[in-house]
C-alpha cells in the first residue's frame, strides 16, 4: 500500500470545522474549570480567554492575548475545540496561538486593537481564523484576508442582544438582495461594499457567504439564541451570557437546547424555565465603549 | 425510500444536500417522532460529546435504541456514535455500540492535524475517493465481524500506520472522514443501494 500525501490546512479543512460547529454554542471560559462546565453542559467548543467581555468592559485597560499557561490548562481539561482571541492587526499572538495548536483563532474587536489600518494576513496560517464582522462588506473583507468563519460582533459584554440582531439582519438582508442583482449591479456592489467582485458573485450564485456565518455579541438566554438562528446564525457564541448568570450549567445546556430546537418554541419554552436571573447587562444606549466599531 | 438526517447538531445540511441530489426523500431528525417515516439515518460530522447529549435530551437515544431495524450511515463524529467503545472520550459519553470496532476520539490530533487525502474505498469505483479528515477519530480496533471498505495511511508522528476508515458491519456503515464535504456522492450512493435496499 502507497503512502497517501495528505494536504493539510487546505481551505475546505479550515471551512471544514466550522461546518462541523453549526447549530452548537460555543461559550467563552476563563478557566478549566469553566471549560469543564461548558463542555458538560453540550458546548461544540470553548474560548479561552483571561477575561469575559463584560469583565473587560469593567474593568477597562488594554485587553490582551491570554496567558498561553491558561489556554494551554483549558486545552488540557476538555476534548473539544479550544480557540483563543489574538488582538486584531496582531500576527505574533496569532504565531502564538498557532504555536499552542488552538482549533481556532478569533481575530477579535473585544481585545484592544493592535494595528488601526490592517487585519492579520490570515491566509499565512495554518490554524483557521473567526473574525467579526458588523455588515456583508466587512465579512466580504474579513473572508478575503483568510477568514473561514465569519461572526457578527454584536456588543460583547452587554447582555443587549439588540446589536447582534443589528448586524446579523444587515449581512443576510445584503446576501438577498445580491442574489437579485443583475450584471451591473455587481459591480455597484463591490463598490459599495468594498469587497471582492469574485466573492460578490460567488454570493449571487449561492445565496449565501462562502464560509459558515455565526453570531456573537450580547446573547444571555435561550430564546436569543433561537431569536438569532431564526434570522439566519448558524451557531452562536455565548461570552458574559453564561458565567455572568447565577447558574452557569443550567444556563449553558438551556441555550445548548434552545439552539439545537430553535425553530420549536415549546422546547426553548421549557428549558426557559427556572434558570435563575440571566447577567445583568448593559443597555446599548447607555454603552460608552463600543467594541463593535473596531475592525476596518 | 426516506432518509433521515439527525440534525441536532454538525454539518447536517451538507448530508441532506448530498442526499437530495441523489434523488432521495430527505427529512431531518431532532425528535422521536421524526423516526417514524425513514428507512434509514445519517449520524453526520459534528461534536459527538454535544450531539450525545442531545441524543438525551431530546429522547431519540431511546427512540433509536428500540429501532434496531434501521440501517445508519455515520461519519466522523457519527462514526464515534456508532462505536462500541471510545478512547479518548468523556468518561460518561454515549455511543450506539452498533459496530463492534473501537475508536480514539480526535486520534488523528488537533485541527492544525487535520487533512484531506486520495483514497482507495471499496464499492467506490474508480478510485480515488477525495476524504476530508477533520479532528477525526482513529478506529483503533476492529472485531471479527466488520468489514474494512478503505484505510489510510498516516504519519502519527512516532510511526507510519495503515488504519482502517469505512467500516461496514450489516446494515451500520461509518466512515472517519466527511464524504459530506466534497462533491463525491458515491459513499452515500453505496449507502443507499447496498446497504438500506439490500
Amino acid at each position: 500500500m502507497s503512502i497517501e500525501h495528505p494536504e493539510f490546512a487546505t481551505t475546505r479543512v479550515k471551512r471544514g470545522l466550522a461546518e462541523m460547529l453549526r447549530g452548537g454554542v460555543i461559550m467563552d471560559v476563563v478557566n478549566a474549570e469553566q471549560a469543564k462546565i461548558a463542555e458538560d453542559a453540550g458546548a461544540v467548543a470553548v474560548m479561552a480567554l483571561e477575561r469575559v467581555p463584560a469583565d473587560i468592559r469593567r474593568e477597562g485597560g488594554v485587553a490582551r492575548m491570554s496567558d498561553p499557561a491558561l489556554i494551554m490548562e483549558i486545552q488540557e481539561a476538555v476534548t473539544i475545540p479550544v480557540m483563543a482571541k489574538a488582538r486584531i492587526g496582531h500576527f505574533a499572538e496569532a504565531q502564538v496561538l498557532e504555536h499552542l495548536q488552538v482549533d481556532y483563532i478569533d481575530e477579535s474587536e473585544v481585545l484592544t486593537p493592535a494595528d488601526y489600518e490592517h487585519h492579520i494576513d490570515k491566509w499565512a496560517f495554518d490554524i483557521p481564523f473567526v473574525c467579526g464582522a458588523t455588515n456583508l462588506g466587512e465579512a466580504l473583507r474579513r473572508i478575503s484576508e483568510g477568514a473561514a468563519l465569519i461572526r457578527s460582533k454584536g456588543e460583547a459584554g452587554t447582555g443587549d442582544v439588540s446589536e447582534a440582531v443589528t448586524h446579523l439582519r444587515s449581512i443576510v438582508g445584503d446576501i438577498k438582495k445580491i442574489t437579485k442583482a443583475d450584471d451591473s449591479e455587481v459591480y455597484a456592489w463591490a463598490k459599495e461594499l468594498r469587497a471582492p467582485i469574485d466573492l460578490i458573485l460567488e454570493i449571487r450564485e449561492t445565496g449565501k457567504l462562502p464560509v459558515p456565518l455565526f453570531c456573537a455579541g450580547g446573547l444571555a438566554t435561550p430564546a436569543d439564541a433561537s431569536l438569532v438562528m431564526q434570522l439566519g446564525a448558524e451557531a452562536v457564541f455565548v461570552g458574559s451570557g453564561i458565567f455572568k448568570s447565577d447558574d452557569p450549567a443550567k444556563r449553558a445546556q438551556a441555550i445548548v437546547e434552545a439552539t439545537t430546537h430553535f425553530r420549536d418554541p415549546a422546547i426553548v419554552a421549557k428549558v426557559s424555565k427556572n434558570l435563575g436571573p440571566a447577567m445583568v447587562g448593559i443597555e446599548m444606549d447607555k454603552v460608552d465603549l463600543h467594541l463593535a466599531e473596531r475592525g476596518w | 425510500m426516506q432518509i433521515g438526517v439527525l440534525a441536532l447538531q454538525g454539518d447536517f445540511l451538507e448530508h441532506s444536500e448530498m442526499l437530495d441530489s441523489l434523488g432521495v426523500k430527505v427529512s431531518t431528525v431532532r425528535l422521536p417522532r421524526d423516526l417514524d417515516s425513514i428507512d434509514g439515518l445519517i449520524l453526520p460530522g459534528g461534536e459527538s460529546t454535544t450531539i450525545s447529549k442531545l441524543l438525551e435530551t431530546s429522547g431519540l437515544k431511546e427512540a433509536l435504541l428500540s429501532r434496531t431495524d434501521l440501517p445508519v450511515f455515520g461519519t466522523c463524529a457519527g462514526l464515534i456514535l456508532m462505536s462500541r467503545s471510545i478512547v479518548d472520550g468523556r468518561d460518561d459519553q454515549f455511543s450506539f455500540g452498533y459496530l463492534d470496532v473501537e475508536v480514539r476520539r480526535n486520534g488523528f490530533g488537533r485541527q492544525i492535524r487535520s487533512f484531506e487525502a486520495d483514497i482507495d474505498v471499496e464499492g467506490v469505483s474508480p478510485p480515488p475517493m477525495k476524504a476530508v479528515f477533520i479532528r477525526a477519530p482513529v478506529i483503533t480496533g476492529v472485531d471479527g465481524g466488520v468489514e474494512v471498505l478503505g484505510r489510510v495511511v498516516y504519519d502519527f508522528g512516532d510511526r507510519g500506520e495503515s488504519v482502517p476508515v469505512v467500516v461496514r458491519q450489516g446494515s451500520y456503515l461509518a466512515s472517519a472522514f466527511h464524504p459530506e464535504l466534497t462533491s463525491d456522492s458515491r459513499l452515500h450512493r453505496y449507502f443507499l443501494e447496498a446497504v438500506v435496499e439490500a
